[in-house]
């Protein structure tokens, strides 16, 4: 069965007939990034008003892979385990040269986690959930369906202009989130553009739908011999769908590609049968660029509107969740009255995440579609080795898959405890009772672990298990640590020397 | 750990001769695959970043 469009009502806003007041926050884009981010900030109390120039969500799969971080968000926000249940579980890579296999990648060997390592799910089906959680919220958020934004200003606040189907309306906002996407009109209006690499590789992307017992597992091909001299990417989704992306090369024509005529033999020889339909199609390049800043005073970046990388490594849709993640508490607590030098915080942490996106997307790219030269025959010769010499596998780069970067934080640490939970660090699942620790860890707050401490924030102290022991304590015998609101650990003690906590918490609000 | 600059080699003209022979019949382009196939062995071998960058840098300089 195709997905079902159903469009969302429009319906005429009160700017039309009557100034509104000054709206706190404004989000103009009701992609993923938008939603998350409205529900995030409904969460907290905090009213938005959210602008779409559409009615129906993504047209097409887009992005389909959501990373065990990405899930971890969205169950925070409401919709994490209708992703899971509707989606396709994956943790398995597999890469192939020609007929041989030379890669194998485990996203997720060690158990004890609530989330699985990677999740396949069309766009369009977590847009319809997030809408679906956004009108639970009818007091907090103000969805607005045809609302297009065509003019934006800025003088100690945001001035917009909104086209409707009845005609225009004036806005005003203390601050305005751009989660417009890739074609950002905001980022247009503002006349900020991209710095980095436009790569010209062409690529066709197809849903396609058909009865198969192929394996939830991602499946990549160098020079396939049913695609030659190019790559070619399978992945499975839900609905009995798949996503192929076949690489065209620099020189194909993007409007020819697009023909059925040309798709259907493309498709059929990669899967060696025709018993499938085509549902959405796409010829695309892609960019390896960002904003050289996400803050420009009121006016906000958050997903594809500030960064954009290849789609091999899941970095786009997933990164934007770890902005909408970096940026919602911060900018709940401006709008209540905090530090504004947190959302420099926001702007800094998350250039630095885009910049681990944007280095790993090339690479990526670097490998998939060399420069000719040595760039080419370092590519093929890691191709030729990989089969004979394990060595050469995990030089093989078809995408390093998305997962949340740690960001250089200048805090508290003690070198007695494990690497993986440093400051900067996501902090990472585990079983808890009959739960999961990453559901308890409703930050700002301590998590003690082999005995408690005094703090300015809730304390969760829960009592020791041998994969607590693993991931938190290694070799010592306690630890406190202190966990953002988006789960990050800010700093971390074995023995917290008195006022140390206090001043954590205080360097966190203070956006340092 | 520092690059051997110094000669490291048991029988220098052997070694070489061992070089050649392997790319005996080749044509350019077989030669080139397979130098950069013999270049990632020897790396990896090494594994040691400062080195690589020590003999990236001597390799690119003594080229000009």
């Amino acid at each position: 069965m195709p997905y079902d469009y159903r469009p969302f009502a429009y319906a005429p806003p009160p700017g039309l007939t009557g100034p509104e007041p000054r709206h706190p926050v404004v989000i103009v884009g009701a992609g993923p990034i938008g939603l998350a981010l409205a529900i995030d900030l409904a969460q907290q109390g905090v009213r938005s008003v959210v602008l779409d120039d559409n009615n129906v969500v993504s047209v097409g799969s887009r992005a389909i892979c959501w990373s065990k971080r990405s899930l971890e968000i969205l169950d925070r926000l409401g919709v994490g385990q209708k992703c899971v249940d509707k989606g396709v579980v994956w943790k398995l890579g597999r890469t192939f040269h020609r007929e041989e296999e030379i890669w194998k990648f485990d996203l997720q060997p060690d158990p004890g986690h609530k989330m699985p390592a990677f999740v396949n799910l069309q766009q369009y089906y977590v847009e319809e959930y997030l809408v679906a959680r956004a009108q639970g919220f009818p007091d907090l958020i103000d969805l607005r369906w045809k609302n297009k934004v065509t003019a934006v200003s800025q003088t100690g606040h945001v001035a917009l202009t909104v086209q409707t189907p009845d005609g225009p309306y004036d806005l005003e906002a203390d601050t305005l989130v751009a989660c417009d996407g890739a074609k950002s009109m905001v980022r247009g209006m503002l006349d900020l553009d991209f710095d980095g690499e436009l790569f010209e590789e062409r690529f066709l992307i197809a849903d396609i739908v058909m009865l198969s017992d192929f394996p939830a597992e991602r499946r990549f091909w160098f020079e396939p011999v049913f695609h030659p001299g190019q790559t070619a990417l399978l992945h499975k989704q839900a609905d009995n769908g798949y996503r192929i992306d076949l690489q065209l090369g620099w020189d194909a024509d993007p409007e020819a590609e697009r023909q059925p005529e040309r798709v259907l033999p493309r498709i059929e020889k990669a899967l060696g049968h025709a018993d499938f339909t085509v549902e959405w199609v796409s010829v695309y390049t892609f960019q390896c660029r960002r904003l050289a800043r996400f803050v420009h005073d009121r006016v906000i970046f958050c997903g594809d509107s500030a960064h954009l990388v290849s789609p091999f490594g899941a970095r786009g849709g997933n990164g934007g969740l770890q902005d909408v993640d970096a940026l919602g508490w911060r900018l709940a607590s401006v709008v209540n009255g905090g530090d504004p030098a947190q959302l420099d915080a926001y702007d800094r942490e998350r250039q630095f995440g885009a910049d681990e996106n944007l280095l790993n997307s090339s690479r990526t790219t670097r490998f998939m579609s060399p420069a000719p030269g040595a760039e080419r025959q370092f590519r093929d010769a890691v191709l030729a080795l990989a089969a004979k010499a394990p060595f050469a596998r995990p030089l093989v780069n078809s995408g390093r898959l998305s997962r949340p970067c740690t960001y250089p934080l200048d805090a508290p640490d003690d070198p007695r405890l494990p690497g993986a939970t440093c400051p900067g660090a996501v902090a990472p699942d585990a079983p808890l009772g009959n739960g999961w620790l990453i559901d308890a860890l409703r930050g700002p707050l301590v998590l003690a672990l082999g005995g408690t401490v005094d703090a300015p924030v809730p304390v969760l102290s829960p009592d020791l298990t041998d994969t607590l022991r693993e991931r938190y304590l290694g070799s010592a015998p306690r630890a406190v640590y202190l966990i953002r609101p988006d789960q990050v650990v800010v700093a971390r003690w074995v023995d917290p020397p008195p006022g140390a906590i206090a001043a954590a918490v205080k360097a966190m609000e203070a956006g340092r | 750990m520092t690059l051997t600059v110094t000669p490291n080699l048991p029988d220098p003209d052997a070694a070489y001769a061992r070089l050649l022979a392997a790319h005996k019949g080749l044509t350019e382009a077989e030669s080139a695959a397979l130098n950069a196939r013999l270049i990632l062995i020897l790396m990896n071998h090494i594994g040691d970043a400062a080195v690589l960058d020590q003999a990236l840098v001597l390799a690119r300089d003594s080229g000009r």
